[in-house]
Parts: C-alpha cells; structure tokens; sequence
C-alpha cells in the first residue's frame, strides 16, 4: 500500500500496464524526458525506452490520429493531450474515425486506444487550460468517457480503460491531481466501467457529480449534515455509457436530485441526467432536478475562476431549494 | 549570405502518351506478362467504374466516387505493395481494393450504403476508405510506427488526392513520419481538381512533391497516367521503408477524368477543351499501344479481356442486387466489443421488442 495523489496513481496504473502488456505504448507532447507536465508519465522513458514512451511532435491531431493507426494496428495507445482546450482538435479523430472504426468494418478493425486529457478549472492556469468539454466527447457514439474523482478510482479506472477493447476518453480533473492522497495497493484491479460509485451514502437528497465536483459535492456533504441532511453522492466515473440506474435507484429512495459540473450549462452532461430522470424518475421526484452548473460562460481566467465553478456553497443552495419545494 | 540548402524534384516517365518507351524501362517491365496482367487490372477497373456510374445512374447504388483516368495510379501502387503491408484509402482507389483481394461485390455493397462492404475477405488489416480528407495520414504513422516498433519489414501505403495537401494533417503526418523515420509511402494523386478547385488554386507550390523537403523525407513526381512510372517510384519507396530508410511521399500527375462524384456536374467549372486533352492522356490507351507495339496484345486479346470484365462486374453487380438489406441491428451490433446496457435498450426499442 502506499499513500499516493491521484497523478502518482495515474502514473502507477500506466507503469503496471506497461510492465505487464507490451503492446501499450505511451505518447505524446513532453511525456518522455520531461515525464509530462503534470508528472503523469515521469519515470516512464527510463524504464520503458523512447520507443513505447514517444515525445511526438507538437500536433493534437497527429497525436490522436496516429494513436487510432497505431490501435489498429495491434498496439495499446494511451495518448496525453497535454491540456483539454488543445483537444478540440482531436474531436475530428475520435468522432470521425476512433468510435467508428470497429462499427464501419463490421468489428474487422478496433481500436482500443486511450486519450487522456488533464480537464477543468481551479488552478489559476492560463486561457484553454481550464477546459470541460466532457459533453462534447460525450455526444460521440462508440466510444467511452471516463472523468475519475480520486486517486483509487484514477487507478482502476485507467486500468480499465486500458484493457478495454474500445476506445476511451480519459479526463482527468487537474485540480485534483495533488489535493489529496489516498492508500492505493497496487494490486492491477480495475475497477468496472460503465457504473456509478456511490461515494457516500445518504436519504435526502442526491447529489451527482464527476470530476473535482464529486469532491466540491462530499464537501457540501458534510456542511449539509452538520445541518441534519443527509445526502448521498453519486460519482459518475463513466459519462459514456451512463449507468442511468443507479442513479434512478438513488434518486427512487431520496427523492430528490441535484446535479453538478463546471462545465457550461446549456448541453451540458447535468442536462442529460436531468433528462433521463424526467423519463424515468419522474414519479420518485418530490421536486425538480436542479443543475449546478458552470455559466454559459467563456472559461474565466485564474482572476474570476472561482466564481464560475461550482462550490460548496452552491451545491448546498441548490440541496436547500429542493428540500424546500413543495 | 551563403546557400545552407538546395533541393531538386525529379520527375519519372517511361511511357507516353502514345506508348513510346522514353526512358530504360524497369526490371519488372520487360517481362510482357508482367505488363498484360497490370493492363488486364486497369480494363477491369474502368468496367467496373462504368457499371458502378450506371447502377448509381438507375438508383441502384448510392453517390460514387469514379477513378476514372485514375487507373494507372491504383494499378502502380497495388503492384508494388506486399499482402502484408497496410493500404490506407480515399474513396478513389477502389482499383487498389479490387488488386489486393476485395471482391467487386464487396465493392458494390460499399456504395450501395452497406457497411459490410468494409468487411471484406481479402486484406483484412486494410483500412477502410476514409472520406474525411488526409485525416487518414496520421493514421499511416500510427500503423507505420507498430510495425518499426515491432522490428517488422512491412509498410503502410497513404493515398492521398491533390486537396489533401492543404490539410494540416497531411503535414502533421509526414512531418511526424519524418522525424520517426518511419516505414510509410504517401501516394498522392494530383488529379488536378479538388472537386471544383483546380490545383493552381490549391497552391502557390511549383509541385505537391516538394511539400514532403520540408518534411525532411523524400520525394519525386511521376506520370501518374504512366503505369510503369508509378509502379518504379512505389516498389522504390517500399524498398526503403523496408530497409529502414524512411518514409516518401509521390506525387502522381494525373487527372480526374470523370465528376467529382455522380452528385457532381464537372461542366459547371472545367473547360471541355481541358478534359478532352486530358482524354489523349488515357492510362489504358498508352499501355495498350505499348503492349500492342511489342507484339505482346492484339485485337483479340483486348475483345475476350473486355468481354471477361463486362462479365465479372455484371455478375458482381447482381450478386450485390441480391443481397438483402442489413437487419436494422446492425447499427447496433458492432459500435462496441460488448453493447453497453444503456444502448441495449435504445437497441430493443429499434427493433421493437423494447
């Protein structure tokens, strides 16, 4: 066991990859000698060489159409896309051939490749890094999208994602990276895909979230009981395919729902929750779905960050109005 | 002031317009057999060109892509390669699919909106034709890139058209593929027109070849409509991605001598003057009259080989007319390895037992 940050576990899940498949091959801008921006891959060229450790040239769009040639074609791609606003550019890679390739040959072709990309705000980091395009990705057809909210859950979700046969987006909250620690064994259990965790426990009301919201959501948490409310949060983990039932299941039992991301309102991945649960859970609603929700807002710069994400105080807000309805 | 660098473009012919050898042909290329085989795969390409405009034109396929004039270039480049190696495709090259081992049914299901014209028998690591333009480039130096890291002596062959380098990822991809040194031919078909775009307008560079010197790989030009020429420049470039030496881009002068597609009408921007002497650059005329020239064709070859073709694509065709639609789970079926729960219901609600 050791008590690591959620970067160290996404480094420790892609060493154990690498030392046990040779087919995974890890690429992109300043992963090898510099061992990534953020430390992701450090380590990694000394014990894996430049060949399956590869500093790519300067090119998105290279990094996440040579990774779908290089699936293909019987390797294990995990791809870093140095910062999520400089991802855009792969959109026409993952939408136009990655989520297709399995489906347009009729399963003779896959393409099992992984693109992680270091998301959202609240690091006082310049223009286009403060980036959630996670609804984006997650309009696209055949492939998954991860957004892990822990060290542990970084740990068995890349895990997962690496070992999955299809290709998966892997977002990564930066703000999260060295918040906190937790005890990891690195045992190479991944943990399921396509499933909701139920971080914590709770009767009143449920809280969804992803991302660094989960850990704004259990902050909101425990403010709420201390209040005597009791709320349970749901971590998505999987936005791509989403596990609607568990949080049908939770919302069946509370009644009531509030769902957060720091990402834009409008289309955003909050909205297709609220959706689904007015489909189906309309009947267990003892109030409206609220949404918590980033602005329709251009990401605001360090300066008025805090601001646009949502927070604790937010969160709680938006728990008190649907207790209060009605 | 001093040079620190200079560059040539060569350009290769062996044949022209009229068939006279102009150059000391190839190996490959006085073996007459040899010869015949690759003219007998151009015939059948235009018989299956004319016969995939004439189900289009009846409604019995969808919107096709003609290689038309094209012949030569699919014919070079499907000779030159290896079963083993990975062809990576426009939607004009279907000549290049036919060589390797696709079936003309298989073709025909393609553009009749059938997903199970990809999944073919014959080259089954081939890629499957990409018709966002140059966005399969990159794709060429992932799949190039597997092979060198797994000491392989295989290659990937990218067929790009004019327009394609204009793209960023065409630049993107031969840059990286440079750096890499990786085993990889870029084959571009400067057919003069991007739909409507014509190539002076594509751009300011005196030829698409010269692109690749900034890429640091190398590169030469040929007579696309020149068999010969674009089989040498591609067995030369696959010799040196096989050897280690690195990538090549060619750049094919040829000309789309049909529409851009059957949903286009060339007449609205291209002078008929402009197409009628591209006429007199015919790929299949040249190489008949040399064929002819050296005793090696005649009249009666070239009658039962046309006979044959018009045979093959009209069985082709009809196999394709009879095979039944796809059930409506197809859509479904192949998306992932295993179908999500979430789409397994979106699935029964399609089908209707949801």
């Amino acid at each position: 066991m050791a008590l690591i940050t959620l970067v160290e576990a996404i480094n420790l899940a892609l060493k154990r990859e690498m030392e046990h498949d040779p087919a995974v091959v890890v690429l992109g801008e300043d992963v090898g000698v510099d061992g990534g921006v953020f430390r992701a891959t450090a380590g990694l060229i000394e014990r894996y060489g430049a060949e399956r450790v590869i500093d790519t040239p300067l090119a998105e769009g290279l990094i996440a159409g040579m990774s779908i040639g290089m699936a293909v074609e019987g390797l294990k791609p995990v791809a870093e896309v140095q910062f999520s606003g400089f991802g855009y550019t792969t959109i026409d890679q993952v939408l136009n051939h990655a989520g297709r390739m399995r489906h347009r040959t009729q399963g003779r072709l896959s393409c099992p490749l992984v693109l992680r990309m270091p998301c959202g705000a609240g690091i006082h980091a310049p223009e286009h890094h403060s980036e959630s395009p996670e609804a984006m990705f997650a309009h696209i057809p055949g492939i998954r999208v991860v957004y892990p909210s822990s060290p542990r859950r970084a740990y068995g979700l890349l895990l997962a994602a690496i070992r999955d046969p299809d290709p998966v987006v892997f977002l990564e909250p930066t703000r999260l990276y060295r918040l906190f620690k937790e005890e990891i064994a690195d045992d190479g259990k991944a943990l399921a895909l396509d499933a909701c965790h139920t971080t914590r426990e709770g009767a009143d009301v449920t809280v969804v979230a992803w991302g660094a919201m989960v850990h704004e959501s259990l902050a909101a948490a425990d403010a709420l009981a201390e209040q005597g409310v009791s709320a349970e949060v749901l971590d998505i983990a999987t936005l791509k395919p989403l596990d609607m039932d568990t949080i049908l299941a939770s919302v069946a039992r509370t009644g009531r729902c509030v769902v957060v991301t720091e990402a834009a309102r409008t289309c955003s991945f909050a909205s297709e929750i609220a959706a689904g649960l007015a489909e189906e859970g309309l009947l267990s609603l003892l109030a409206p779905v609220q949404r918590v929700t980033g602005y329709d807002v251009v990401v605001p710069l360090p300066r008025l960050e805090q601001r646009n994400m949502p927070d604790k105080g937010r969160i709680v807000d938006a728990v008190k109005k649907a207790l209060a309805f009605g | 002031m001093s040079v620190v660098a200079r560059f040539e473009i060569r350009y290769t012919q062996f044949l022209d317009p009229q068939g006279n050898v102009v150059a000391p042909l190839p190996e490959f290329a006085r073996v007459p057999q040899d010869l015949v085989a690759l003219y007998r795969w151009m015939v059948l390409m235009r018989a299956y060109d004319a016969k995939a405009i004439a189900l289009q034109r009846t409604g019995q396929i969808n919107t096709f892509a003609s290689l038309l004039g094209h012949e030569a270039f699919n014919a070079g480049i499907a000779s030159a390669m290896a079963e083993d190696d990975v062809f990576l495709m426009t939607y004009r090259e279907n000549g290049v699919q036919l060589m390797r081992g696709v079936a003309l049914r298989e073709l025909f299901l393609y553009w009749g909106g059938d997903e199970r014209g990809s999944d073919y028998a014959g080259p089954r690591r081939d890629f499957p034709i990409c018709i966002t333009i140059a966005a399969h480039a990159p794709h060429a130096v992932g799949v190039a890139y597997a092979m060198k890291l797994r000491r392989e002596r295989r290659a990937a062959v990218c067929a790009l058209g004019d327009g394609a380098t204009s793209k960023g990822d065409f630049y993107e991809a031969i840059n990286a593929a440079g750096a890499w040194k990786l085993p990889v031919v870029f084959a571009v078909s400067n057919n003069q027109w991007a739909i409507s775009v014509p190539r002076a307008k594509q751009s300011a560079a005196q030829t698409l070849a010269q692109k690749a010197i900034a890429a640091g790989i190398e590169c030469s030009q040929v007579d696309g409509n020149d068999v010969i020429a674009v089989r040498s420049a591609m067995d030369e470039a696959l010799e040196r991605a096989r050897a280690g030496a690195g990538p090549t881009l060619i750049e094919a002068l040829t000309y789309r001598l049909s529409d851009h597609t059957t949903a286009d009408d060339a007449t609205r921007y291209r002078n008929p003057d402009e197409v009628a002497e591209a006429w007199k650059r015919d790929p299949i005329v040249r190489l008949r009259a040399h064929l002819t020239a050296s005793g090696a064709w005649d009249k009666a070859a070239e009658d039962a080989l046309l006979k044959d073709c018009n045979g093959q694509v009209q069985a082709a065709a009809q196999e394709y007319l009879d095979t039944p639609p796809p059930p409506p789970a197809q859509m479904f079926d192949h998306l992932y390895a295993r179908l999500p729960a979430a789409l397994a219901r979106q699935r029964a609600a399609a089908l209707g037992d949801g």
